[in-house]
Parts: structure tokens; C-alpha cells; sequence
């Protein structure tokens, strides 16, 4: 078997650039794009949920349920949910693809994050959109106040 | 040729065979690396659980009560301080890697140490109020 060396310090080619959208290149912008945006969202995020008032001892359906219909924060938690998981699923395609060294494994592993990726997405959406705030037969001591009116 | 000795890089001025001058290898560079991966699974994996638990709000809201109720104990709370260290250092340290990428790299290990010093001042404010929160229950 002979290999061939090239010379040292001769001159480095890529392999020529292939035709169609760059896709790393918009996922290494989207990082960042999204980086800065999550960074206001989780922040505030973690301030009202965790800082404000009681902190995490208040944390029940009631006030997920006044968030929720307020729609400030329901758009605030959609996007969110959107950037995060679409930041984190590349992100852990990153990793796998520096450490996974065998075909197959980078396959299922990949194949893995889209669709917990897919999935909780939709997931997501779907609980935000379709969400009931007076669940009837509830317990009127566990849902926000607002629902004693209707 | 005096005025080019004064711009060495740090790959001409070593004698060591280590490769040097690049910014992920080794010192400051490399350990906010690791530190920011290992940040980032760990977020990862606490955003999907914590999209499924939220999720229960729309089973019932008892489902929901009894799985945040979980995340009020003692042993959580500070499962919760740890989240935010995590969230708060992946956080800095993504604006400093962007930082690098569109200002200047030049001033990554000042700005690593400014990323420190950022993450302490924010878990100052945060840790004490939280483990009140959670303790005084």
C-alpha cells in the first residue's frame, strides 16, 4: 500500500464548494440569533417564575393558567419553547457529530434529538393553543380566580 | 527586522512542539469550552422534562399541582440553584463566544474572567432569595 505525502506547507484546497443552501453556515448564525434572544426570554423567564413574590413556592395550575391566558406571556412561552429546543437539538447534533465516530450510532442518535426535537414542539404548541383555564368538575380552590366569574 | 519581533505570535515565541495561538486549546479558552458543553446537554435534558411536566396543565390541574409540587422540596430547590448556574454561565458565555466571533478575539480571556464574574454577582442575587423561598416552606 503506498500513500502519498504532499509536500509540507503546500498550498490547502477545500473540496469544492457544492451548489444549494449553506446549512451549517445558517445553523452557526442561528445560534447566535437565537443565543441573544433566549437570553432576554429565559432570563425574564427565571425572574418572574422564580424571583418575583413566593418564588418557586408559588408555582401551581392557578398561576400557570394566568400566564397562560394572558397573551404577552403565551407568546413570550411559544417562542421560547420554538428557539430553545431548536437551539439545544443543534447543539446536541453538534456534539454527536464530534464524538459519535460510527455511521449508525451518529444515524440514531441524530434521528433521536429530531424527534424528541419534533415532538415536544408540537407538544408544546398544542398545550399552549388549546389550553383550558376552568377545567369543568375542577375544584374551584385550584384554579385562578378569574374562573369563579364565568 | 525589529518591527516584525514585536508582533510574534504566540506560536512563533514558544520552542514547545505543542501547537499553540489557536483559542479552544487549553487555559481559558478550552475550559469554557467544556464548560459550555457540558451546560448545554444538561439544559438539554432539564428542557425536555420540564416541557413534558408543564405539559400537565393540560391533563388536570391536580396532574399538574402534584408534579410541581416535586420540584418545591428541599432536595429540588437546590437541583434548581444548580439549573440556574448552569442556564446563567451557558448564558454569559454565549455572548462572549459571540463576542469573539463578531468583535474580537483578542479579549477572550478577559472576557472569560468577566464571564465569572457576572455569574457570580447573578447567583449572588439569586441563590439566598430562592433557598428562602424553598426552605421557609
Amino acid at each position: 500500500m503506498t500513500t502519498t505525502i504532499e509536500a509540507p506547507r503546500s498550498p490547502y484546497a477545500r473540496s469544492p464548494r457544492k451548489r444549494g443552501v449553506n446549512w451549517e453556515k445558517w445553523g452557526w448564525i442561528y445560534m447566535r440569533v437565537s443565543g441573544v434572544v433566549l437570553v432576554v426570554l429565559i432570563f425574564g423567564h427565571l425572574f418572574v417564575n422564580l424571583m418575583v413574590g413566593e418564588g418557586v413556592s408559588a408555582l401551581n395550575f392557578a398561576f400557570v393558567a394566568g400566564k397562560l391566558t394572558t397573551p404577552f406571556w403565551a407568546v413570550w412561552d411559544i417562542i421560547m419553547l420554538w428557539l430553545a429546543l431548536i437551539h439545544g437539538g443543534n447543539g446536541m447534533r453538534t456534539i454527536v457529530n464530534d464524538y459519535a465516530t460510527q455511521r449508525l450510532t451518529r444515524g440514531i442518535l441524530k434521528s433521536a434529538i429530531l424527534a424528541a426535537v419534533v415532538i415536544l414542539i408540537t407538544l408544546g404548541t398544542l398545550v399552549v393553543f388549546t389550553f383550558d383555564p376552568c377545567p369543568a368538575g375542577s375544584p374551584a380552590d385550584l384554579l385562578p380566580s378569574f374562573c369563579s366569574a364565568i | 527586522m525589529p518591527e516584525q519581533a514585536a508582533t510574534l505570535t504566540s506560536q512563533q515565541k514558544t520552542t514547545s512542539r505543542r501547537p499553540a495561538g489557536t483559542l479552544y486549546r487549553g487555559r481559558e479558552g478550552m475550559w469554557s469550552w467544556v464548560l459550555h458543553r457540558i451546560t448545554g446537554v444538561a439544559i438539554f435534558f432539564f428542557l425536555l422534562v420540564h416541557i413534558l411536566d408543564t405539559a400537565l396543565v393540560r391533563v388536570s390541574p391536580e396532574a399538574y399541582n402534584a408534579v410541581i409540587s416535586s420540584y418545591q422540596t428541599p432536595i429540588m430547590g437546590l437541583g434548581e440553584v444548580a439549573l440556574v448556574a448552569a442556564i446563567v454561565f451557558h448564558a454569559f458565555n454565549g455572548l462572549r463566544i459571540i463576542l469573539i466571533d463578531f468583535w474580537n478575539a483578542k479579549y477572550q480571556k478577559v472576557m472569560f474572567y468577566v464571564v465569572i464574574a457576572l455569574w457570580i454577582i447573578t447567583m449572588l442575587g439569586f441563590a439566598p432569595r430562592h433557598l428562602i423561598n424553598v426552605f421557609s416552606e
